[in-house]
């Protein structure tokens, strides 16, 4: 930890040089700096040559940038959850290898030589394609958002979790490389299902837990992609390689990773996850179904607990994401004082559908305790709620779509802490 | 403003004409599925009994299966071990703080269980349950709610006759009516509050795993486990902790961990014999002493014996109850954590008489 951080701390030892002088600019070095007038080893010496990894990782200087478990969460790894360090990512494309993983009968091996998909049901021919059939049918390129209902669910009843890769980790970013599931039923043919307006797909996994999920087929014909690549290349076994289908918007648990059969139906078929998980249940006990579609939501992720600010007062770069399921992110406000007063903050991207945005606000800290908000806005209108506002319409019971605006309290010293307020 | 939302627009146009491929007629890839594919795949069963299988099983039979396969994870009586899933209890609980959501509490439909059960369970050998076995396991978990007698036989045939108590708890989606047009529009720039405070803190909780660097799989520090739904009860447990003059911290973890017990022992005001006797002043008293509980042979005869429930006691009885004693009716695995133990009692003995 010492030598890697050697170069930051002769940045931090700078920063605080320049905080204490009166004019403003670059700060003054006190003795020369030996990484500069030393000739340093790699400088001088050679490094690896190619091929030394043959599919790389992160420098081992990043090793704390990983996925983590809240082992409390679940009873087992097999069937949990962990979270994406979105604290240590910026822009908006999320590497797979940190990616967020949701398993229900754990992640399994199927080769793409073992790999079937049925289409049956309500259809005309029902058909079974090959992975290499997919292969032949044409391409879309889409970066979606995919967030876990749950996501930020364990804040419901209050700041609990201190980090904003617990409390927004439940999501990542991709671009998605498949076929839109509207060419394979047209492929099989709508006909026999009549009127569309009222009929469904069911959609399921070739896992253990099969996860099976019903969707309209207004969207299943919308924009629904049945993808084989994410970020160029094939699917990691954690996301459903190699075929999973992608539900631009709506809740994670509809994403059906190695998805096996898609059948056409008139009606839902009220499974499991559909029931009696990823449903909110109100004040007085009657509770929401099929609220598919992930509100617009933002984060900052840095600073943040995780995220401390390390240099003192002076430039400060806050920074976060947004994301609506609901179209695309307009705009995002940001405040310092707990939501009394707010400015809007720099799209680094205008917002695209179902996508995240990055968003920076480039301010000059003066030092003195922050309470950090976001608040993003979609192009429907949508105002992203405070918790209180949430509450007030679904009581104290509810778990999942939790899309609140998050307070983070900075103090003087940098660190951070994540606090409701009032 | 305006030359940003030009952009966008702009954008949105270049986006749709580039993104979706012109589609021509068929493609011709793939073939025809197989009935018997169809067959094999094809196994979900929808609230109208679509995909019902002929069959039938009783809760009887239901109970030895349930045992054999369901109970390591969900309880011998589907109470739920551990953190996973709780089967039965819960009943008009929907609207009160901490919901206990279960087969019997909550699920709309009856074709959910036996759907989830046929296709996904048990965990870890899923698809292997005959139908009939899947029938017998739902009367089980039917009968452990409460819902049917003891010697109602399901079957496709009976189904129907079946009433799931929250089958009219659910609404579809109104997000649209009940919070999109209240919060939409220009919103509140300055002086939007005149006082803020800090409510609530995450550090006073604790809660949040250690983060070791390249230690991906950090160490939680809290010990006990909780759904994500019992998040709720944590936090409230936490920040309201007991209020009694012993090892406070040892009856907080200790309530939580009698969790375990819940389903069969009541504890407390008012507390009466159940699946199992009430433990108000179990910790001195003598075994098998409960009035009015009908104890095992064993049981009766080890208090006849003099055997005192002593700290010391229990924790031998708690390890592992049936190694303790072999008839017992006890029917629960045993606390293997010593540290669940010491909770445990200390717990019980926050309920002198």
């Amino acid at each position: 930890m010492t030598n890697k951080t050697s170069r930051r701390a002769f940045l931090r030892g700078a920063a605080a040089v320049g905080a204490g002088a009166a004019t403003v600019g670059a700060a003054a070095a006190q003795t020369p700096d030996p990484l500069i007038t030393k000739v340093q080893p790699w400088a001088s010496e050679l490094g690896d040559g190619v091929d030394a990894v043959r599919y790389g990782l992160p420098i081992e200087f990043e090793g704390d940038v990983v996925r983590r478990n809240v082992e409390w969460l679940t009873a087992d790894t097999i069937s949990s959850i962990n979270f994406t360090p979105i604290h240590a990512l910026d822009g908006t494309i999320t590497p797979q290898g940190c990616a967020f993983e949701r398993h229900h009968s754990g992640a399994i091996e199927l080769r793409k030589e073992d790999y079937r998909l049925m289409i049956n049901g309500l259809v005309d021919r029902p058909l079974v394609f090959t992975y290499a059939d997919l292969e032949r049918f044409p391409r879309e390129n889409h970066v979606y958002f995919c967030e876990c209902a749950a996501n930020t669910g364990m804040e419901w009843a209050g700041a609990q979790l201190n980090g904003a890769q617990f409390t927004h980790g439940m999501i990542h970013n991709m671009e998605y490389t498949g076929v839109s599931l509207r060419t394979l039923l047209e492929e099989a043919g709508l006909d026999t299902a009549g009127d569309l307006s009222a009929k469904w797909v069911f959609v399921e996994g070739a896992d253990a837990s099969s996860n099976g999920r019903s969707i309209p087929m207004d969207k299943a014909l919308d924009d629904v992609l049945v993808a084989f690549k994410a970020n160029g290349e094939a699917l990691r076994k954690e996301h459903g390689y190699p075929v999973r289908l992608v539900v631009p918007g709506w809740e994670g648990n509809m994403w059906i990773k190695w998805i096996r059969r898609i059948e056409v139906m008139d009606g839902p078929v009220e499974s499991r996850e559909e029931t009696s998980k990823y449903t909110d249940t109100l004040a007085d006990g009657v509770s929401r179904k099929w609220t598919w579609a992930m509100d617009a939501k933002s984060v900052v992720t840095s600073p943040s607990p995780q995220s401390p600010i390390k240099h003192g007062k002076g430039p400060l770069v806050i920074t976060g994401l947004a994301w609506t399921g609901n179209g695309a992110i307009t705009r995002v406000d940001v405040s310092k004082d707990g939501g009394k007063t707010w400015e809007t903050a720099r799209l680094a991207k205008p917002g695209e559908k179902m996508a995240m945005t990055r968003f920076y606000l480039d301010t000059d800290w003066d030092g003195s305790e922050m309470l950090l908000q976001s608040r993003a806005m979609d192009d429907t209108g949508y105002v992203q709620p405070t918790k209180a506002q949430l509450r007030e319409v679904r009581g104290l019971n509810s778990i999942y779509h939790n899309n609140c605006i998050q307070t983070w309290l900075v103090r003087e010293n940098g660190e951070a802490e994540n606090v409701e307020v009032s | 403003m305006s030359k940003f939302l030009k952009s966008i627009a702009v954008f949105a146009v270049v986006s749709t004409s580039v993104a979706t491929p012109v589609l021509a007629e068929k493609f011709g890839l793939g073939r025809v599925a197989l009935p018997e594919e169809i067959a094999a795949w094809d196994q979900e069963v929808r609230p109208d009994g679509t995909g019902l299988p002929v069959g039938s099983g009783d809760a009887i039979d239901g109970e030895e299966i349930f045992a054999d396969k369901c109970a390591s994870c969900h309880g011998d009586f589907a109470e739920g071990i551990d953190n996973w899933p709780k089967l039965a209890g819960g009943a008009d609980t929907l609207d009160h703080e901490d919901p206990l959501k279960t087969v019997g509490s909550y699920w709309p439909y009856l074709s959910t269980t036996f759907d989830y059960v046929k296709r996904s369970m048990p965990f870890g050998a899923a698809g292997t349950l005959t139908d009939d076995e899947v029938y017998a396991i739902t009367a089980y978990i039917l009968y452990s709610n409460d819902m049917i007698e003891d010697d109602f036989v399901l079957s496709n045939e009976t189904f129907f006759d079946v009433d799931m108590p929250n089958a009219a708890g659910f609404i579809v989606d109104d997000r649209a009516t009940t919070e999109y047009p209240q919060w939409s529009g220009e919103p509140c720039m300055e002086n939007c509050k005149t006082d803020v405070k800090i409510t609530m803190r995450a550090l006073v909780l604790d809660v949040t795993p250690n983060q070791t660097a390249a230690e991906p799989a950090a160490e939680a520090k809290v010990e006990e486990t909780a759904e994500v739904a019992a998040v709720v009860e944590e936090v409230a447990a936490v920040v309201e902790p007991e209020v009694v003059a012993l090892d406070e911290a040892l009856v907080a973890k200790g309530k939580k961990t009698f969790k375990k017990c819940k389903a069969c022992h009541k504890i407390g005001e008012g507390a009466k014999n159940g699946t199992g006797p009430l433990l108000n002043g179990v910790v001195g008293a003598t075994a098998g002493a409960v009035e009015k509980f009908k104890y095992s042979k064993a049981m009766a005869s080890a208090g006849a014996d003099g055997l005192v429930w002593t700290p010391e006691e229990l924790h031998a009885f708690l390890t592992k109850p049936k190694a303790y004693m072999k008839k017992t009716k006890m029917s629960f695995n045993g606390l293997k954590k010593e540290s669940d133990r010491n909770a445990v009692i200390e717990y019980l003995k926050s309920f002198g008489e």
